[in-house]
This record gives structure tokens, sequence and C-alpha cells, in this order.
């Protein structure tokens, strides 16, 4: 009786995975009426790859000579740069170059001193209010999550970062009440293709360590797989420990039905 | 075979006083199992597995979560990041979930195939609706827990379909809420409900369970065993090697989502923080309300899309009074199973319906697909079981069980 049943389980098993497939996708087609973002390669990204060290560091340079003079990030403590390679004393020297408000001392008064690993990357405003107004209004977003709160994250945000235009393309089709607001700039893959952030990448903006030739490609490409790791550093363990569990349960599956044969045998 | 034929001291003592290994020995060694159960008859022993797992998860998960609105958010990615294994953890809580819902669902349609409702069964069926109640309210106050864009406004829109209820409604809502709005207040009740409910479905569990082993297991054939002698096997060796080896196929596939598409049911938006002020375009629940949600947003009036998403679960309790065929299994019955198929493609529609806006096309597909449903519970079940000749019914199950002792196994 053994194998048709098997058959029919393994079949009900992926006839479950299609379905719930199918329905995530389903969801995924209602925000993809778009425009199409840009279909980069992630060498990160797969099964058995993981992040380029070198990569998060320049990621990491971009982020904080660019990015950080408006975004915030967080989930990011100085400490955690030791998960992608900087050695301790160097991640004691970059917290040094950061003040952070501490306190209240002896004396009840709030005091201005030297980050350490152990803190948290300031942000660059006291408040969300503090950057509106220094923003034109608009609010820039904490990055920790950015990858993974949005629709194909990775895509998304490196299209974003190089979909900057002077002005809307020859045939691009615009929304009909489409009219690129004053302190705002044309976007191609923003919902709405208007931006309040300026370009915020030009090429040679950052002198990287490494010698890697800083195009817009470049540095959108480092920062955005730096963006992956700090949405979730623990992606890399997933990934590898996930690959040992799935062997350890197919081979375990495999012998527990061997035994259900073995067992069921005595029957007719 | 057995654990109360032991001869140790102890317990001896411990069995004269309280049976208790008598018991299991009854209930999980001994218990007469029809022989020719299929791997659908799985996925109730594997639902009860997976209850295990979200009980032992979200036990963990608690120690390090914070139910409250300024703290919620920071706290999961706290867990996230910070917590041993707390990705894990939480991964496997929430794809967890889904798998839950995965079995269970596979469960009550492998029930409504060989007729699992029909007497005497009808107490068994409705203690698993009565589970599958919990387990909704569970998954909708859990979901809520994560503090996030998707949370906040699921519960800002499910809680508010009880301002649909006439008179009262507008002051229940604001029970519900602890507040004016879903805040804080709403959140740390959420989170103590959501501890709460799992152990009242063990519970529940342990009377569906009871209610089962009166009568013991349908048969994909459908019939009362009249020589269980030959017809039953003792539920161990056979069931629990048939069930481990169903369990480690099933945790092999909540492995696949939880190591590599972890976030591949969940809605992007909910690594935002709630956010009363911005309201996200496409407000859905997860996979598996979709069928339910598109039945609520089918009928244009709210009460009414209330009420029918409410009967949508509730017939199911008088669904053995409405199948007045005396034949259980779709095997003997060829009209009703031709249905069965349907009905099944009918709410796989509606939950593809339930993942798209409600406007044109999709809302009519909708509201055919929510006709449909409530046509095949209330009119064509009951019709097919009064007109459909059903094929004849086995007396039992086959050949003596048991071979000659001593005769090879693979031979004969």
């Amino acid at each position: 009786m053994g194998v048709p049943r098997v058959a029919l389980f393994l079949a009900a098993a992926i006839g479950l995975a299609v379905a719930l497939a199918g329905a995530a996708l389903a969801g995924v087609a209602r925000a993809a009426e778009e425009v199409e973002l840009k279909e980069h390669d992630w060498a990160h990204a797969g099964v058995f790859s993981s992040f380029d060290p070198a990569q998060l560091r320049r990621g990491f340079q971009v982020y904080t000579e660019v990015c950080a003079v408006c975004h915030s990030m967080q989930y990011l403590a100085f400490r955690n740069l030791m998960e992608i390679g900087f050695s301790e004393d160097e991640v004691k020297e970059l917290a040094a170059d950061y003040v952070v408000i501490d306190g209240p001392d002896n004396e009840g008064e709030m005091f201005e001193r030297d980050a350490r690993p152990s803190d948290y990357f300031p942000s660059p405003f006291p408040n969300e209010n503090a950057a509106r107004y220094a923003n034109n209004g608009a609010f820039p977003l904490d990055l920790s999550l950015i990858i993974k709160a949005r629709e194909d994250g990775l895509d998304y945000v490196y299209s974003l970062l190089t979909g900057f235009e002077e002005e809307p393309p020859e045939g691009f089709e615009l929304p009909e009440d489409f009219e690129l607001a004053d302190g705002m700039y044309f976007n191609r893959y923003f919902p709405g293709h208007q931006i309040a952030m300026p370009q915020p990448l030009y090429d040679d903006f950052v002198e990287y360590e490494d010698g890697t030739v800083a195009s817009i490609d470049q540095m959108s490409e480092d920062v955005t797989v730096f963006l992956d790791w700090i949405a979730e550093p623990k992606s890399d363990e997933r990934k590898k420990i996930g690959l040992r569990v799935l062997i350890f349960l197919a081979v375990f599956s495999a012998l527990m039905y061997a035994v259900k044969v073995h067992v069921w045998s005595k029957l007719h | 075979m057995g654990f109360a034929n032991s001869q140790n001291k102890i317990i001896r003592w411990v069995e004269y006083r309280l049976p208790v290994l008598k018991w299991l020995d009854a209930q999980l060694i001994d218990y007469p199992t029809p022989k020719n159960l299929n791997y659908w008859w799985n996925f109730g022993s594997l639902a009860g597995v997976m209850l295990v797992v979200q009980i032992v998860t979200g036990i963990v998960l608690a120690m390090h979560y914070m139910p409250h609105g300024d703290y919620a958010f920071d706290s999961v990615e706290h867990i996230m990041r910070d917590v041993s294994w707390g990705w894990l953890l939480r991964y496997l809580h929430s794809n967890g979930g889904s798998m839950f819902f995965a079995v269970v669902y596979i469960h009550i349609f492998r029930g409504l195939y060989y007729g699992s409702y029909k007497a005497p069964r009808e107490i068994l069926w409705w203690f698993g609706l009565i589970i599958l109640f919990l387990m909704m309210m569970t998954a909708f106050l859990g979901y809520v827990l994560p503090w996030g864009q998707m949370s906040f406004w699921a519960a800002t829109v499910i809680t508010s379909m009880f301002s649909a209820i006439p008179w009262v409604g507008d002051e229940l809502v604001v029970w519900l809420w602890g507040g004016y709005s879903v805040d804080s207040p709403t959140l740390t009740r959420f989170y103590s409900l959501h501890y709460l409910f799992p152990f009242l479905i063990v519970g529940v569990v342990f009377v569906h369970l009871w209610a089962l082993h009166v009568h013991g297991s349908n048969s994909p054939l459908g019939i009362d065993i009249k020589r269980p002698d030959q017809d039953k096997i003792p539920f161990h060796p056979y069931y629990t090697v048939k069930d481990l080896f169903g369990m480690m196929v099933m945790f092999f596939i909540l492995a696949v989502f939880v190591f590599y598409l972890p976030n591949m049911l969940g809605e992007v938006i909910n690594y935002e923080k709630a956010n009363p002020l911005v309201t996200p375009p496409h407000i859905v629940p997860e996979w598996y309300f979709l069928p339910f949600y598109a039945i609520l947003r089918a009928v244009p009036d709210k009460l009414g899309g209330v009420i029918a998403m409410g009967a949508s679960i509730s017939i199911f309790f008088v669904l053995p009074w409405l199948d007045v065929s005396k034949v259980r299994s779709a095997k003997f019955r060829p009209i009703y199973r031709q249905f069965f198929w349907i009905f099944l493609g009918d709410c796989i529609v509606l939950g593809i319906v339930g993942a798209n806006p409600p406007e044109g096309t999709w809302l009519l597909m909708g509201r055919l697909a929510t006709a449909y449903y409530f046509l095949h519970l209330l009119v064509i079940i009951p019709l097919i079981g009064k007109f459909e000749k059903p094929r004849p019914v086995p007396e039992g199950i086959g050949e003596p069980v048991l071979k000659d002792a001593g005769a090879p196994a693979k031979e004969g």
C-alpha cells in the first residue's frame, strides 16, 4: 500500500504549497500594477550564498556618509558592526566619532559623551517634528527595516536610488493630474513618481577604502545590500542552519517511512 | 503491550491509586483503530502537534515580548536581533500559525469528504468547529501583537465589524478597544486573551478526543465496523509510526517556510510600526481568513456581511442534519463526490477574491462564489442526500487482519 499513498500525500503537500503560493501571488499582483522595478542580480540572496563583508563595509560607508545625514537607523548598534567583520578596536574608534546624550548624572543633569559599542546609532534629528521641519515637511524614514517593509525590497530600493531623472522622460506615462510640486523631485519608481528626497548619490560621492569605483550603480547596490543585512542581521545564520535542518528532516522522514513500511508489513 | 503491565513497585503503587498508565494504554496504545485509514487521517494528529509547537514557541516569545503600544514593535525586533534563537522562535510561531490552519483545513475537508460528521459523531464534529472558532480568534489576536501597520489596521477593521450590531454596537466596540480607538489598551487585552485561548483550545481538544474515542475513527469506507477483531488494529505501533512519518514531512514543509520563505505569507507593511494616521492602501488578513473576508465584503450591507461571515462557519454545526444521506463516505456517493470538489474549488476562489480589492470583476466573483457557498450547504447537500442513489457499501474492511503467527512477513 506504500508508494501510491505517499504519492498522494506528496501531491497534497504540493497542492497546498501551490494554493498558498497562489494566494500570496494574488496579493503581490495587486501591487505590481506600478512601474516595473529593475531586476538586479543579488549575489547574496541565494539559498547557498551569504553577504560579502567587503560589500557590507562599502554599504555602511555610503549609509554613514550620505543617507545618515537625514535617515536614522534605530536598530543598528555599533557593536553589530563586529558581525560584519569590523574589529572591536575599529568599532570603538568609530563609535567615539559620535556623540550621544546620557544621564542624568549625580547632579541630575543630562550630559553628552562619546558613543560606545553598546550604543545605538544616533538619529540625525531629535524627533519627527525636527526632521520634518528640516526637510520641507517630509519625514525621512528610519531605514532599519526598509528592505523588509517593501514588496521586492532589494529591487525597490535599488531602483529608487538609481531612478532619479531631471524631468519625466519622453514617452513616460504619468498620471493625468501629475504636476511636480515645489521642492519635489521626479523618480520613476517612487509611488506617484515624485519624492521629497533629492537625488542622494552621484558618481564618486564617496571614496571607497578598497578602491572600488564609486559609480551610482555601485553605491546603490552596496547600500541596498547593507540595508538588507541590517533589516535581518541573522539571515545568513538562518539560511545556513536551514540547510542542515532540511537535510536532517529529509533523512529522518525517509527513515520513519522505512520503519512504517516495516511495521505495517505484518498486516495484510 | 503497554505501560501498565510494568512490575516496577513505584509504578504499581501509583497505578493502584490512580490508574493513569492503564488509561494511557487504552487511549494511545491498544486503542482499536480501523486498519484502512489513509494519509488524510494523519492531519488530526498533525494539528495536535502544531498546537504544541505554537504553545511552546509562544510561551518563550512571551518572555521577551512587551505588550505596550510604545514597545511592542521594538520588542519584536529585539527578539529578531538580540534574543538567542529569537528569530527562529518568531518565524516558527508566525509560520506555525499558517501550518496549523493548513492542516486543520485539510482535516476538516477530509471530514467533509468521508462524512465524518454524521451520526454518531455529531458532538465530535461540534467540538472540532469550536476548536476552529477558537483558533481563528487566537490567530487574529496574535496577528495584532507585533503592532505593525497591518496589525493595527486589521484590528481596526475587524473590531469595527461589531459596530454593525444594532443598538449596542458602538458601545461594544469602545468596550473591546478599551478606549475610543485601537490603542495600547487594546493591545494589552489582546495579548492577555492571545495567551489564554490556546489553553482553552487544549481543553476542547481533550473533549474532541474523548468524543472520538467513544466510537473510534471513521474510515475511508465510512462504515460501522461490526467485526473489530478483523477490521481494527491497535493504535500503537501502526498509527504512532505512521503519524511520526507524517509529522516529519510536515516539519520539512514548515522548515522550508521558516528558513527560506519566512515572510512570504506575511504582509510587508507589517514591518512598519503601527501608525493611526496612515491607512495602508489595501488592508488584507492572513491567507487563512481570505475566504471569510471575501464573504464579509460580498454583502453590500455591513451588518449583512458580518452575519454572512458568521453563518459561513456556524452552518457547519447543523451539517449533520442538512446531509440526510445515511452513507458517510463520498467513495460510495457519486453525486456528492463531484459537488465536494466543486465546493473546495469555490472556497479557493473565495480565498483569491479575498486577497483582491472588492471592485469590478473581483466583487462579482466574490458575490457569485459566496452565493454558491451557501447554496451548496443549504440546498445542494440536502437535495443530494434525498435523491442520490449511493453505490453498495461493503460489510467490513477486509480479510482477517493479523497473519498466522510465525508466518514470514513479506510472503503470502
